[in-house]
Formats: structure tokens, C-alpha cells, sequence
């Protein structure tokens, strides 16, 4: 257990201390120059227009969503395909059926046009 | 105890280095390549064929000024290089680089950490690589960076989803998620020495992994998080400085670990005649880090609404079929 775990957790220490440290560096030896506009948001030089904290576009839920449900099937198909030699023709069976379930909420999702993009 | 200590100490270090200077060069190799296939010279001036030109690029980006834009999310804004950057780096715990070795008198694991779930920890460590990217647009405050992160993060969602589809078959394959073990399915004492490469096995979801990987990481032709031509930087827009830089060692970071995955998967891993196993992971790994460069130099990039039905709609349903028939074929022998 700690053979396989404790690397795992020293090398996210290093990682979030060496990604700190590199997120200071420029905080702490950069140079700071506080002229005119500096902090404003980028627009190619014109004044920004309102602000960004609006409703976006449902599109992107959508996928956020679908995304969860599908996911979420993809990973029934690990514990599978790890054992499929051991669960031998019932488990391929049993797998067809759940990929054509999954099939055919995928073609529902097709036909109403959640995957249309415009 | 104690050894184990001392071992994986030194052994992450190492590792550590490895990954920073491997992303450093890969911003070198990935100019000088660029340079070459356009005709140009590429970096050339700061020491032998520009070789130290990584070097100078980190030392004029630490001195350059932290700028926060004034109606940012003054924490979050702080907090997504890190959520981006950290991710990446935890990728490489599972990567088996090279075949067992004796040091000084002990038995060190070419692996970080010998995962049994290994194939696993990849994937949902890579997941969490996309909140960095939304909250690095949503909290800086700026049009073009929501624009950005929220397309990069719809991207990289959808493509999760065939990602993780197109390597079912070499699982089915191997019947372990350890990828030490999946190495050692893929090698052979014959003088054919790839011939148990899950490549010839699994062409498909080669090809499958190869895409999904390419639009996981946001690299051209699905480079649509940082389309320069309409979102200026897109998610990093409004970063500068060494915060700026912290997105693209990420990036390069995680080439480096699909690359990394995808010679582990497909390629036999470090397996490979002659030539000390570590050296042959780094030679396929730097193969297909080429392939990701000359990628970038031949294709356009895809329009957002091509890019998003091309994965729902071409690539998810050719991963489903590509795992039934690889259990299929599996089921009559």
C-alpha cells in the first residue's frame, strides 16, 4: 500500500510546491508598472462593452450533460473489459444489451437534434 | 521503509526534472520543426542551433510583469495555472518508462508508482485538467477568455467520452488495467520484435485514441481553445508572465504523457531489441510528439460546430463499434 501510494502523493507535493513557486516568481521579481489602462480587460485597443458575468449559451449545458450520461456508461465498460475473459460469452451478451440500450438513447439524443451545433 | 523513502525521493525528482526540461525542449523542438517545414530558420541565436533558447525564453518570462486584469476573480484567477498545471504533472505517476534496473544494490521500478489501476488513474487525473481551463476563463474577466475556456472545456467533454471508448479494446486485449502489465503483453523474444504490439491488433482504436488525444490536449487541427484568428489566446488571454508560461508547460506536459500512454498502449511501451529500454520510450515518445508538430504544420484548423459533431457523431459511434467487435472476435477464439 505505501509502496504504491506514497509516490503518488510526494510527486503531487513537489508538483503543487514547484507550481506555487512558479506562480510567485513572477509575482515577486517581475517588475510592476502601474500606467493608464494596464488592467483592463483585452479588446484590441477599443473600450470593452458590458461584462462577461452573462448567461451563456444552453448548447454548452447540453453537452455538459450528455457528457455525464455517457461517461458514466463508458466507465461500466472498464470492470468489464478487465474480466471479459472470465465472464466469457454471458458477460458479451450481456454487454451487447447494454450498448444497445445505450444505442438507442444515443440515436433519441441524434434525432432531437441535441448534437446539432448551430 | 526507510529505502522505499530514499527511492521514490529521488526517483520523482528525477522524474520531475525530466518532465520540466521535456517540456522546455518541446517548445524548442516544436519551433525548430515549425521553422523547417515553413522554409524558416527557427530559434538559432541563443547557443548551437538555438539550443538554449527555451532557457532564455524562461529567464525574460519570469522577469516580465504579473498582470491582473481588474475585474477578475482575483483568486480563482490566481488558482487556475495551478488546478492546470498540477493535473498534468500527476499523469506521469503511472507511466512505466523502462524495464527494471538494480542501482546501487537495489531493485528500482522504472515507474513512479506501480498502480494496479493504472489505465484509470490516467483518465480521470487528465479530467481534471479542464476545471484549470474554465476557471481560467470564466475568472478572468475578459470576452475572449470565457469564449475560449467555455469552448476548450465543451471540447475536451466530448472528446473524454471517445477517449476513454477507444482504449476499451486494448484492455479487452490485455485483461488488466496495469500498465506495467500491458507492456509486458506487448513484448517478444522473436527477432519481430513488434509483432505483439497492440497496434496491428487494435488500428482502429489507434486511430481513435491518436484524434481524442490531439483534442484532449487542444492541439491543431482541434486547436479551437486558442483560435489566435478569432480569440486572440483564448482561456489565457488575459495571463501573463510566468502564469502564462504555466499553461503551456501543462500543455506541453500533457503531449508529453498521451504520448507517453499512447507508446505505452500501442506500442509496446519500452520494449524494444538492443538499445536500453529507456531509450526506446524516449524515442517513441519523441515520435509521436513529432506527428503532433507536423500535424500542426499541415492541417487547418476544424470550424467549432465540424469539430463538435465529428466527435459525437463519428468518433463515439466508431469507438462503441471498435470495442464490440475487438470483444467480438475475442468471444470466437
Amino acid at each position: 500500500m505505501f509502496e504504491v501510494f506514497f509516490p503518488i502523493l510526494f510527486l503531487f507535493v513537489l508538483a503543487v510546491v514547484i507550481a506555487l513557486i512558479m506562480s510567485g516568481l513572477s509575482v515577486f521579481i517581475g517588475k510592476r508598472t502601474k500606467l493608464g489602462k494596464k488592467d483592463e480587460p483585452y479588446e484590441c485597443g477599443v473600450e470593452p462593452v458590458g461584462n462577461t458575468k452573462e448567461p451563456v449559451p444552453v448548447k454548452f449545458y447540453m453537452v455538459a450533460i450528455l457528457f455525464i450520461l455517457f461517461d458514466i456508461e463508458v466507465i461500466f465498460l472498464f470492470p468489464w473489459a478487465v474480466i471479459s475473459d472470465r465472464l466469457g460469452m454471458f458477460g458479451f451478451i450481456e454487454m451487447v444489451v447494454f450498448v444497445v440500450i445505450l444505442l438507442v438513447g444515443y440515436f433519441y439524443i441524434l434525432k432531437r437534434g441535441a448534437l446539432e451545433w448551430d | 521503509m526507510f529505502e522505499i523513502v530514499v527511492i521514490t525521493v529521488i526517483k520523482v525528482s528525477v522524474v520531475m526534472m525530466a518532465i520540466l526540461t521535456g517540456c522546455a525542449y518541446s517548445t524548442w523542438l516544436e519551433r525548430k520543426v515549425l521553422a523547417r517545414m515553413q522554409n524558416r530558420v527557427g530559434p538559432t541565436y541563443a547557443g548551437p542551433f538555438g539550443l538554449l533558447q527555451p532557457v532564455a525564453d524562461g529567464l525574460k518570462i519570469i522577469f516580465k510583469e504579473d498582470l491582473v486584469p481588474k475585474n477578475a476573480e482575483k483568486v480563482m484567477f490566481a488558482l487556475a495555472p495551478i488546478v492546470t498545471f498540477v493535473p498534468a504533472i500527476l499523469t506521469f505517476a503511472v507511466i512505466p518508462f523502462g524495464a527494471d534496473r538494480i542501482l546501487f544494490g537495489h531493485h528500482v521500478k522504472m515507474v513512479i508508482s506501480d498502480l494496479n489501476i493504472g489505465v484509470l488513474w490516467i483518465f480521470a487525473v487528465t479530467s481534471l485538467g479542464i476545471y484549470g481551463i474554465i476557471l481560467a476563463g470564466w475568472s478572468s474577466g475578459s470576452k475572449y477568455s470565457l469564449m475560449g475556456g467555455l469552448r476548450a472545456s465543451a471540447q475536451m467533454i466530448s472528446y473524454e467520452v471517445s477517449y476513454g471508448l477507444s482504449i476499451i479494446g486494448v484492455i479487452i486485449l490485455a485483461n488488466t488495467l496495469s500498465l506495467t502489465e500491458i507492456i509486458s503483453k506487448q513484448s517478444s523474444d522473436s527477432i519481430w520484435f513488434f509483432e505483439n504490439w497492440y497496434i496491428w491488433k487494435q488500428p482502429l482504436g489507434f486511430f481513435l485514441y491518436l484524434t481524442c488525444a490531439i483534442a484532449e490536449t487542444n492541439r491543431a487541427p482541434f486547436d479551437m481553445a486558442e483560435a489566435e484568428s478569432e480569440l486572440v489566446a483564448g482561456y489565457h488571454t488575459e495571463y501573463s508572465s510566468m502564469r502564462f508560461s504555466m499553461f503551456f508547460i501543462a500543455e506541453y506536459a500533457n503531449m508529453l504523457a498521451v504520448s507517453s500512454v499512447g507508446a505505452v498502449l500501442f506500442f509496446g511501451g519500452w520494449n524494444g531489441p538492443v538499445l536500453p529500454s529507456i531509450l526506446w520510450f524516449l524515442i517513441k515518445v519523441f515520435l509521436f510528439m513529432f506527428f503532433y508538430i507536423w500535424l500542426r504544420a499541415t492541417f487547418p484548423r476544424f470550424r467549432y460546430d465540424q469539430l463538435m459533431s465529428f466527435g459525437w457523431k463519428v468518433l463515439f459511434p466508431l469507438a462503441l463499434l471498435n470495442t464490440m467487435v475487438t470483444a467480438g472476435f475475442k468471444m470466437i477464439k
